[in-house]
């Protein structure tokens, strides 16, 4: 057991870190309209969804009787259903994502963790259960689950120099986003997706990259190394391998998007250069639009 | 020495390092640039990517060029090259360096000391002990030999004088040297007496080496005016081709600025030594020129100063009004008349009109009352030099002007009625008069026999009377009285200006009595006699070069020495005043005649043409450094570290090339722009820097937590507030300065102090707080007290009071009483109401000033009150407990009721309206 001021310092660093991330996700995600959650089909819910004649095995408290005065026949008072919704976000933690090319920027990390905090924000405020896959907990919804949250993208750890998607325990039908550069081998994206697939699970990648990455601005005699050292590559010219490297990116982009088509998820590749509201808005639409 | 052309190498051997640039050629070749090394998540999609080519292996060939040429030069420099290099031999001995250093030598002086530096480098080199001297400045003694490198810093100092060498001295001092040496003659290229007795006794020391200007000396002899032309004429010491020469007329013009007046051409014949030239200028104009000069030459010579000798003097004639007509014999102006026009320029007219003409004399004659108005400008116009002659006359001798009491423009008090003497109804001889006494401006004056006075008017006998006569008849009765008044003299003839009362008017002493008292102009020149026994103060001297220069302390020059006019140390040129005129003595005298020096054939005779050495070293190695930095850049930029975009190359390069000047003062002024945008972009408090680093940031802390206090309850949304350096920064951007005041803060200077007043004048608020409430009361009890009792001495503050109830202070935000901050004194004084601010009936405040309190004085120390550390904690403890928290929620309540005081001025004020608006709204 710690003592009273060593647990306040302590405390104290973790408040220090946390409304940063936490409060411009916040702004991020108010600028996002709420719209109306509704599962459009029957169910448990608060709001009115139809009228329907009542049948044997009916409830004779769920008939409603305003309504079936009206008539002869009988009437039941349908309510939308308004279930939760399970939201797992993946945040790639490798080290490359620490890339930025310029300090005003930020690096790549910076940014995933900003897109998937608004989201869980975002998600929380609609009433859906969150989880985040490095917490390994089951989804759950809450302010509560937003500092928790916030607390495991803020956490240092132990990091691969390319990371691969790993979520344990999501449910069937379950939603799913993973946010990652995915400049790392494609295979076990690829092993994912097909097991998400198979569970029914959709969802959204979001590719965030660097300015630089896109447009490869180097020149002269180059070791170009991976962030944490593990591969390097020397090249005497490297302007003039510029037109190559652009070609493989893009086929990079078209493999992942492909992947996506066919397991039924939504693609979208982001720059740190651009405004984080669009791909938040993207992201919004594209959890909206399977539901 | 190794030549190559005009270039000569002090170390040619070190240019067979040049040998070894192919192989530097080589080696460089075979270096390929250094890599980089950079991070890069991408380089997974590198992996399996070759070069196509390797040829970048090599380093291009024009940067090679750039290398091998830098080394080149560095090469080059260090062989030691010399563009003209002198061959000489080298001397021995001991070196005089002799300058004659008189006003001939000044024009071009530059040179000379250009010539005498490079013998001084040559002494330098061939360590030989050198003295310099100037002729026209003889040290006493014999020359102090020293090293050459001791001269060459005394150089600057070694001057010209305006006037020329006293050989006879120079050749004596010449003759008591001892010991042998060289000697270097810089001549000025005239003719001298005696030069050749000096050459004698330097030669029997050692070699003679001379130098001269093969240019001839010009001179300008001073102006004749002779019937209404002004003559100027120059002369050259050497006949040669034709030449013009511009001659510049300088004078003051009627607003009393110096400028051109006049321009003529002096055309030199071809082989004529003289040139003439006749200038015609109307008399306004050619009363004012000061001094003649040839343009474009630097020389005493070429300069003449004008004396009274150009003046035609402007004499004013004025008379009684006489009704009588025709008689013009019996004018009382006719012989003033005569005598004055062939000298002086006369006008004639009423007092009123003559005296804005501001002539030197006016001349009043039998004219006894003066208008009081007139008679004040009259005494004005004395007082400030001019010259009143008076005459008598039966109006004069009528009224009793200066009768009882003496008239302040009459010498002497004049008995009643006068006297004759010698007519038909009185007794005696017609008086003649007394040879004039010394001390009297007519003394030395001949007196004729025939000049005889039959009426005059008489003077009272006074104490002062006999110091004011000058001239008498000769029983001893006063002729003439003077009286001094200002700088100007009221003068009294005591007889008509006619011949009426007596015969002097016919006689040339008359004239010549008006030309003593300076009414009529002069000869030029003053004779000999004339000049002895007087002492000439000098006004403006001229330096060697031409210049004018005030004299300031120099003592006074006997006539005697000025006749002389031999110019020295003790009479340089220039102006000088006497008693009544002024006398310009110029270098050039009207028989000034200028003769080249002749030197024998054994004395080797050097022009100006020498070229000077010129060591290429440096630049040679400025160019490597130069091509060196090239270097840097190309191969950044090569090796892709320089960056892509141009602009940055551009500005690299521009600095590598040594151009920062431009670029800082653009920094430092966007760096003033980026301030201004900052402090106005939002608003800002501020603070004065006090020079006391702990104040400071307590009071950078306080306004940070009052701008904070001030963003969360109030729309004040202030920025992070600023320090103020007071000398710097401009002040019109900041709504609210906070001033804590030490007791050693040094005082603003003058321009800031302006500043500060400007800031408050244009509704800038200033809160000093002397933060010493806890201690002492406001006043000078405290050494803060004081220090605030200084620093505001100079400031536009209006009358203070302590802060009354019912002051808009009190309730811009919060209603407040107390303004504590720290300490909780309740002295706080800000800008007395206006006295005839009263109560209005019904009212709860008076109808205050209008405008927002200039300044708010006090003691409180707020700063520390309100002052916050960047974690948003209180800095400083207030009081005790909940008490003394609740006393800094009053500061930060003073403070908000302070900002919004300077923003909203009298707003909260006009409140007192409402009740008045209320009822006129029901109704």
């Amino acid at each position: 057991m710690s003592t009273a001021p060593e647990l306040r310092q302590r405390a104290e660093a973790l408040a220090g870190l946390l409304p940063p991330l936490l409060a411009h996700a916040e702004h991020l995600a108010a600028a996002v309209l709420m719209g109306a959650h509704g599962r459009r089909r029957a169910g448990q819910g608060e709001e009115f969804w139809q009228y329907r004649a009542a049948r044997p095995g009916d409830e004779a408290r769920a008939i409603d009787w305003r309504r079936s005065a009206r008539s002869d026949a009988h009437f039941v008072r349908e309510k939308e259903w308004q279930a939760a919704q399970a939201v797992h976000i993946w945040v790639d933690e490798a080290q490359s994502m620490d890339f930025a090319s310029d300090p005003e920027l930020g690096t790549k990390g910076d940014r995933a963790r900003l897109l998937a905090l608004a989201a869980a924000v975002l998600l929380v405020r609609a009433g859906e259960r969150v989880a985040l896959a490095a917490l390994g907990t089951p989804p759950r919804t809450g302010e509560l689950q937003l500092l928790r949250i916030t607390e495991a993208l803020t956490q240092p750890r132990d990091r691969p120099d390319y990371g691969a998607p790993e979520v344990r325990g999501m449910p069937p039908h379950a939603r799913a986003v993973f946010i990652s550069d995915f400049l790392g081998p494609l295979e076990p994206v690829a092993a994912q997706l097909t097991k998400a697939a198979d569970r029914g699970v959709k969802g959204a990648l979001v590719q965030i990259l660097d300015p630089a990455e896109e447009a490869f601005p180097y020149d002269g005699r180059t070791i170009f190394e991976s962030m944490g050292g593990e591969l390097r590559h020397e090249t005497l010219k490297a302007g003039e391998l510029r037109g190559r490297y652009l070609e493989r990116l893009a086929a990079r982009k078209a493999e992942l998007a492909d992947l996506a088509r066919a397991t039924g998820w939504q693609f979208h590749c982001h720059h740190t250069s651009q405004s984080a509201q669009a791909a938040l808005m993207w992201l919004y639409a594209a959890l909206e639009r399977r539901r | 020495m190794f030549m190559l052309g005009p270039i000569g190498f002090t170390a040619p051997w070190i240019l067979a390092a040049l040998a070894a640039l192919p192989i530097l050629w080589l080696l460089l070749r075979a270096v390929p640039p250094a890599p980089i090394r950079r991070r890069f998540p991408g380089v997974a999609l590198l992996l399996g990517l070759t070069d196509d080519e390797t040829q970048t292996d090599r380093t291009p060939w024009w940067l090679l060029m750039l290398r091998t040429l830098a080394v080149a030069a560095l090469i080059l420099g260090f062989a030691g090259p010399v563009l003209n290099p002198q061959e000489r031999t080298a001397g021995s001995g001991p070196l005089l360096i002799l300058a004659d250093a008189s006003w001939a030598s000044a024009r071009d002086w530059p040179r000379r000391l250009e010539r005498i530096e490079v013998a001084l480098d040559e002494a330098g080199r061939d360590g030989r002990p050198v003295a310099v001297v100037t002729l026209t400045d003889l040290p006493a003694g014999p020359p102090a030999f020293q090293a050459a490198g001791a001269w060459a810093g005394r150089l600057a100092a070694l001057a010209p004088k305006p006037w020329e060498p006293d050989m006879e001295a120079a050749a004596a001092w010449a003759g008591a040297l001892e010991g042998g040496f060289e000697t270097f003659w810089l001549s000025d290229g005239l003719a001298r007496e005696g030069r050749e007795a000096l050459l004698a006794a330097l030669q029997a020391r050692g070699g003679v080496r001379v130098f001269e200007d093969p240019r001839p000396v010009l001179a300008l002899r001073p102006p004749v005016f002779d019937g209404g032309t002004i003559t100027l004429s120059a002369v050259r010491s050497r006949p040669g081709a034709a030449a013009e020469l511009e001659l510049v007329a300088q004078g003051r013009d009627p607003l009393g600025v110096e400028r051109e007046l006049a321009r003529a051409t002096l055309a030199f014949a071809e082989g004529a030594r003289e040139a003439e030239v006749a200038l015609s200028l109307p008399g306004e104009l050619r009363n004012r020129i000061s001094r003649f000069e040839l343009a474009g030459i630097r020389s005493a010579g070429a300069v003449s100063l004008t004396d009274d000798a150009l003046r035609r003097r402007e004499v004013a004639l004025i008379a009684a009004r006489t009704d009588r007509e025709g008689l013009e014999l019996l004018s009382p102006l006719y012989y003033l008349r005569k005598a004055l026009v062939p000298t002086a320029d006369v006008i004639e007219g009423g007092l009123a009109d003559v005296l804005p003409a501001n002539p030197d004399v006016i001349v009043l004659a039998d004219v006894a009352k003066i208008a009081e108005p007139e008679a004040e400008a009259l005494r004005a116009w004395v007082e400030a030099g001019g010259l009143l002659l008076r005459f008598a006359g039966p109006q004069l001798a009528a009224s009793d002007v200066s009768r009882a009491e003496e008239d302040p423009l009459m010498p002497v008090r004049l008995r009643a009625g006068g006297r004759t003497v010698g007519g038909a109804m009185s007794w005696g001889e017609p008086k003649r008069l007394r040879p004039f006494a010394e001390g009297s401006p007519f003394y030395g004056l001949a007196v004729p026999d025939d000049v005889t006075v039959r009426a005059q008017v008489l003077a009272q006998p006074d104490p002062e009377l006999a110091g004011r006569v000058i001239a008498t008849l000769a029983d001893g009765t006063p002729l003439v009285t003077r009286k001094r008044m200002g700088a100007g003299q009221v003068v009294l003839f005591h007889v008509t200006a006619n011949a009426e009362w007596s015969s002097l008017p016919l006689s040339g002493l008359f004239v010549q009595m008006l030309e003593r008292l300076a009414v009529s102009s002069r000869p030029p020149q003053p004779s000999a006699e004339e000049l002895a026994g007087t002492v000439w103060s000098p006004e403006k001297v001229l330096d060697a070069f031409g210049r004018i220069e005030d004299a300031g302390t120099l003592p006074g020059v006997p006539g005697e020495r000025l006749a002389e006019a031999r110019l020295g140390p003790d009479l340089p040129p220039g102006l000088y005043a006497g008693e009544e005129r002024r006398l310009a003595v110029n270098v050039a005298r009207a028989d000034t005649v200028l003769a080249p020096a002749r030197w024998p054939a054994s004395v080797p005779v050097e022009g100006m043409g020498a070229q000077r050495e010129m060591m290429l070293a440096g630049p040679l190695f400025a160019a490597a450094l130069m091509m060196l930095m090239l270097d840097i850049l190309a191969s950044l930029w090569l090796s892709g570290r320089l960056g892509l975009r141009p602009a940055a190359t551009v500005a690299l390069a521009a600095l590598a090339l040594a151009l920062p000047a431009p670029e800082a003062a653009r920094a430092q002024e966007s760096e003033a722009d980026a301030r201004a945008i900052a402090a106005t972009r939002e608003v800002t408090l501020a603070h004065v820097l006090t020079g006391n680093a702990r104040v400071d940031e307590v009071a950078a802390a306080g306004l940070r937590g009052l701008s904070r206090v001030l963003f969360q309850r109030t729309s004040v949304e202030p920025a992070e507030p600023m320090a103020v350096d007071l000398e710097r920064d401009e002040l019109a951007f900041y709504p609210l300065l906070y001033w804590p005041v030490t007791p050693d803060q040094p005082l603003p200077s003058a321009a800031a102090y302006a500043r500060l007043n400007q800031f408050l004048r244009t509704g800038g608020m200033i809160v000093f707080d002397t933060r010493d409430a806890d201690i002492a009361r406001f006043g000078a009890s405290s050494p803060n007290g004081r220090a605030l009792q200084r620093l505001a001495a100079a400031l536009d503050i209006p009358p203070l009071e302590p802060v009354p109830a019912d002051h808009v202070l009190t309730r811009t935000f919060y209603l407040l009483q107390d303004f504590p901050g720290r300490h909780a004194s309740r002295d706080v004084w800000v800008e007395a109401a206006p006295p005839d601010a009263e109560k209005v009936e019904g009212m709860p405040f008076r109808n205050l000033n209008d405008n927002v309190t200039p300044v708010v004085i006090g003691g409180n120390d707020w700063a520390a009150a309100w002052a916050i550390d960047p974690a948003g904690n209180p800095m400083f403890p207030v009081g005790r407990g909940f008490g003394g928290e609740r006393q800094r929620e009053l500061a930060y309540r003073f403070g908000v009721n302070l900002v919004m005081h300077v923003l909203t001025g009298n707003y909260k004020s006009d409140q007192v309206h409402v009740p008045a608006l209320l009822e006129r709204l029901g109704q």
